[in-house]
């Protein structure tokens, strides 16, 4: 294959940049919000989430059936599969946007039909989810809408902290931009910021780097590595394969895609 | 109790939380130009309602507080009949006094009816005794079957008759008046409504958002409770103040009398206008609230 040298090199690449750029470490920022953030009432269950026989469709056909997979704790996945096959079909299902037609979706020991709207609105703010298509309040700039998840649960974080994040993902010289003037990639990356910035235990990720140069994806890559290896639960929806490559090559990822309405759990070939 | 729920809601929520809802155009104006125009015309409903009441009261407190005793009898009677009435009157508890009118006075009542130069003397005109009640009233009944009794040809008329329907045509006026003051609250609501869903509509983009980022129901409903509360307590205080303005500006022809003259408010009345605005923001407050709280439950 082409490409089988390729990560090494950009790996080498990446920890240059992120050394010319004097990054300061993601894993030293949130670490810093955390301790700003949490209130310490917080019990960590023991799966994160889980899915028993799960079936959706929008009304039509099925598009997702006996879907049973359980996201323990600290773990990595990437969701690939053709376009249209259900990615973020599956993401929506994790963080109770949507609701299974069948099945059970359980997030935090909790069935999603069972949580009263006030208790998924409990349970985002422990899930950080980087959308597809990256919504965000368009009247408010782009540092506020980063802290967003914090303002409608009356947390507040540094302003210190919040320049290393919005640094980190290359943005701090636009902290004061709305996001209609934002480029693609420059809106996933607010994204991302805005997932990571409430210290949540799961990060969903649907095609972050869907509008983002390699460079850049990679030290996207690299901060969800870093954060898993704090511990947090990785879901990342991609058809990128050099990105799945580069990221095996770090941390045990694990790959699932979608076929036929099923998702399994792909091989070594990949 | 209410509106410290309102307050602490409002003033103890935080600002934040206004910011997230992009501040709308014609909503506002809507909402402050409805809840001014109708508290507006509330003030003249209050002015009526409280007028209609006070003449009500006057009416029945001057009618019910006198009676009078006709005594029609042939000539040579009046005089022993009208000596014998006053002397029951003088015995009855609950007569404050009483006393025949002269036949000035009664020349004087019958005036504007026959001209000035009626001769009262020699026409066989009843004799009228007026009578003042104590507070605590007098059996009626009693008193008419005593005069019964004692001089034939007198007869008791203690005013119910006439009073009543006059009293119940103020006490319906004052009913119609808040009556209109209710209307007016309620359209006041409806208004606000129809302009809350709009806002609403118009901010589905960042209600989804706000949802997806973990706010809860509350906190995004909320921002547009505060919002529309206080767009509605401006506009009512202005339209209040105006309101006010122009009752106090009405001519007050006190030698004209009647009613239009008494529609102004008088000492403390002049304060309850001003419970108005308090009113249409409490009113606003659940009117957003319901509409929000609804539409929210619609999303998952
Ligand atoms: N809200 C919706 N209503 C109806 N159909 C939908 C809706 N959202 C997605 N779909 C359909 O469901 C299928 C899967 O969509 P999606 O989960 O977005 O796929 P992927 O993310 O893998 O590209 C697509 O065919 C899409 O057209
Ligand atoms: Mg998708």
């Amino acid at each position: 294959m082409c490409f089988r040298s390729k990560p090494v090199t950009y790996r080498i690449f990446t920890i240059r940049t992120a050394k010319a750029l004097k990054l300061p470490s993601i894993r030293a920022i949130v670490a810093a919000i955390s301790s700003e953030i949490r209130d310490g009432s917080e019990v960590r269950e023991r799966t994160v989430i889980s899915f028993e026989n799960v079936a959706y469709n929008y009304g039509g056909g099925e598009l997702l059936s006996e879907i049973s997979l359980r996201l323990a704790p600290g773990s990595f996945h990437f969701l690939t599969g053709p376009s249209g096959a259900g990615k973020s079909t599956f993401l929506k299902l994790c963080y109770a946007e949507l609701l299974p037609t069948a099945g059970h979706v359980t997030i935090f020991d909790r069935e999603v039909h069972s949580l009263s709207r006030d208790e998924v609105a409990q349970s985002r703010r422990r899930i950080g989810v980087v959308h597809q298509d990256c919504r965000f309040l368009d009247h408010l700039p782009l540092a506020a809408n980063v802290t967003l998840p914090l303002t409608v649960s009356n947390r507040e974080v540094s302003g210190q902290d919040l320049g290393d994040l919005l640094t980190w993902v290359g943005l701090r010289h636009l902290a004061d931009a709305v996001p209609p003037s934002l480029s693609g990639g420059e809106r996933q990356r607010a994204a991302l910021a805005r997932a990571v910035i409430v210290d949540p235990e799961v990060i969903l990720a649907d095609e972050p780097t869907g509008n983002l140069d390699w460079e850049m994806s990679l030290r996207l890559l690299t901060l969800l590595v870093e954060l898993n290896r704090m511990g947090k639960t990785i879901v990342v929806a991609t058809h990128d394969l050099n990105l799945i490559r580069q990221a095996k090559a770090q941390v045990p990822a694990r790959v699932l895609r979608i076929r036929n309405r099923r998702i399994q759990l792909a091989g070594a070939d990949l | 109790m209410i509106v410290k729920t309102v307050f602490t809601r409002l003033l103890g929520g935080d600002r934040q939380s206004d910011r997230v809802v992009p501040p709308s155009g014609h909503t506002a104006w809507l909402t402050s130009f409805t809840a001014g125009a109708m508290t507006f015309l509330a003030v003249f409903a209050l002015a009526l309602s409280l007028a209609a009441g006070r003449m009500a009261e006057r009416w029945s407190e001057a009618l019910a507080r006198t009676a009078t005793v006709r005594i029609s009898a042939p000539p040579e009677q009046l005089d022993l009949q009208t000596r014998v009435v006053l002397d029951v009157l003088a015995t009855t508890p609950g007569v404050e006094n009483a006393r025949a009118l002269s036949d000035e006075e009664q020349r004087k009542l019958l005036e504007p009816w026959f001209g000035p130069d009626l001769p009262v003397e020699a026409l066989p005109i009843p004799r009228l005794i007026e009578l003042t009640e104590a507070t605590d009233g007098y059996d009626a009944e009693g008193l008419r079957q005593r005069l019964a009794a004692e001089a034939p040809g007198a007869v008791l008329d203690d005013h119910t008759r006439w009073r009543r329907p006059l009293a119940s045509a103020a006490g319906r006026l004052r009913l119609l008046g808040i009556m209109s003051i209710v209307l007016i609250g309620g359209a006041t609501a409806a208004m606000i409504t129809l302009a809350a869903n709009a806002a609403l509509a118009a901010n589905a983009q960042v209600i989804e958002v706000l949802r997806l980022v973990g706010a809860r129901d509350s906190y995004i409903a909320r921002a547009f409770v505060r919002r529309f509360t206080i767009r509605a307590f401006g506009g009512a205080m202005a339209g209040a103040v105006a309101g006010m303005l122009c009752v106090l500006l009405l001519p007050s022809a006190e030698a004209a009398g009647g009613f239009l003259t008494g529609l102004g408010f008088t000492g403390f009345g002049w304060l309850l206008p001003l419970a108005l605005p308090v009113i249409a923001a409490i009113v606003a407050f659940f009117a957003t609230r319901r509409a929000a709280l609804k539409k929210l439950r619609g999303l998952t």
